[in-house]
């Protein structure tokens, strides 16, 4: 059997519990579509978890606070029970796509697997749930991907995204704290590798790993056009003509603050960011309705028609 | 020769009060300053994360009315690259908790203009409230 053929029986009718998370049924619409159509185009099924809730998005820093968890684990629970009635076929992965969402479900699982009366506490609190029993591991959906191996996207590209300059922008959450990390923390490559399999050219930049600002943009709105502002200039001197995200947070400081940013410093030219799901489904040929660009602020279109990516 | 400082009983039971809600044994910075060179939000900062940390070891309750700890957007950074392995966004985050346990609220949902809250991500709006209400 050859290598390739080891992967198809490896890949081929995986159905893996996938966690939206808030966002992704609102704002970033375009990314959950992008990114459950070219797992289709994998090979990989992810199926939504039935009555999941919110995360709670940041995960509790306070050593005492036990209830935010709650809600996290209680999505855990539900990946038990879809194992149970079959509807997966992966015995203890979680899938998420949402950066935050990633962070938090990971954080919340850790502290309960490592601290059993944490765990005995929080299962208390659910009295109408199954015990949560710990087997559960989360992860993000480019870690997915990178265990099937990139070469398996590499070959399902059909149109290679030669000549398109993007930068990978990794934000804080599936890169920090080191032990929820998918990659190197202070040196990641994991994006890079992908977008080199999508055939972009992948431009760095030490911005990459920079906090954009996150909640911040809620009520300090200024905080957000500087550090993006930062983020933004630094690819586009390094070469970027666009950045690429896994973080519908990221997704909005860094797109829809240009705005803002175009007001403070008139100088600056608009760059589109994408979901890097959104690269993978331009770059598989999936039909356009995946793509999703009426929902990114900065339209990519002109830039993907002038490297004859998308039809005039 | 070394000195040794005192802590009146009062600030020894602030120490005590945010090494507990951070889980972080706050007498063990030593003030090195890389939390504060890699900060990307320092600049917004009225004292550096380093300030702060000497602060909350001291037990000087001024802390709390600095304007770093809502600065701090818990990027981690400095999670990550403490020499001394202590996690002073844990830290920040008690000095917060110790302020929103009181009911007091650090921002307004209500005078957030309609058009922005229209726009805002529930993840934005879920995370402002969960780090900035009680």
């Amino acid at each position: 059997m050859s290598a390739h053929e080891d992967f198809k029986l490896l890949t081929d009718g995986m159905k893996v519990p996938y966690f939206p998370g808030c966002t992704l049924k609102t704002t970033a619409r375009n990314f959950e579509e992008s990114a459950l159509a070219s797992a289709r185009a994998l090979g990989i099924e992810m199926v939504e978890l039935p009555r999941w809730n919110c995360c709670g998005t940041v995960f509790s820093l306070s050593a005492d606070d036990l209830i935010h968890h709650v809600a996290s684990v209680r999505n855990l629970i539900r990946v038990q029970e879809m194992n149970k009635q079959g509807l997966v076929n992966e015995n203890h992965r979680l899938v998420t796509l949402c950066s935050m969402c990633f962070n938090t479900l990971k954080r919340s699982n850790l502290r309960v697997k490592e601290n059993a009366e944490d765990m005995k506490k929080i299962n208390d609190l659910m009295y109408r749930e199954e015990d949560y029993q710990g087997h559960v591991e989360v992860v993000h959906f480019i870690e997915l991907i990178r265990d099937l191996g990139f070469g398996k996207v590499k070959r399902a590209v059909k149109k290679s995204l030669t000549e398109l300059k993007v930068a990978p922008y990794y934000g804080c959450m599936i890169l920090r704290p080191k032990e929820v990390s998918i990659d190197d923390p202070e040196a990641p490559t994991i994006m890079h590798e992908m977008l080199q399999a999508l055939g972009t050219e992948v431009i760095s930049t030490p911005y990459n790993k920079v906090c954009c600002g996150s909640y911040q943009t809620v009520q300090e709105k200024s905080t957000v056009v500087e550090l993006a502002h930062e983020i933004l200039t630094h690819a586009q001197k390094a070469g970027a003509e666009a950045m690429a995200t896994t973080c519908p947070l990221c997704a909005f400081n860094l797109d829809n603050r240009q705005k803002e940013i175009v007001e403070k410093y008139p100088g600056f030219k608009k760059m589109p960011i994408f979901y890097i799901t959104q690269l993978m489904a331009i770059a598989f040929d999936l039909d356009k309705k995946f793509y999703g660009f009426e929902q990114n602020f900065v339209d990519p279109k002109p830039l993907l028609k002038a490297k004859n990516l998308l039809k005039q | 020769m070394a000195k040794k400082m005192i802590i009146s009983s009062e600030n020894e039971e602030f120490v005590c009060k945010v090494s507990e809600l951070s889980g972080e044994q706050v007498t063990l910075c030593e003030q090195c300053g890389t939390c504060s060179g890699g900060c990307p939000v320092v600049g917004e900062m009225d004292v550096t994360p380093s300030q702060m940390m000497k602060m909350a070891q001291l037990g000087l309750k001024d802390v709390l009315d600095v304007k770093t700890i809502w600065v701090c957007a818990s990027c981690y950074t400095c999670t990550i690259r403490c020499p001394r392995g202590l996690d002073v966004s844990k830290v920040a985050e008690a000095l917060r908790q110790i302020i929103l346990r009181q009911a007091i609220d650090h921002i307004d949902i209500k005078a957030i203009p309609k058009e922005e809250l229209e726009q805002l991500p529930q993840i934005a709006m879920v995370s402002a409230c969960r780090k900035f209400t009680g």
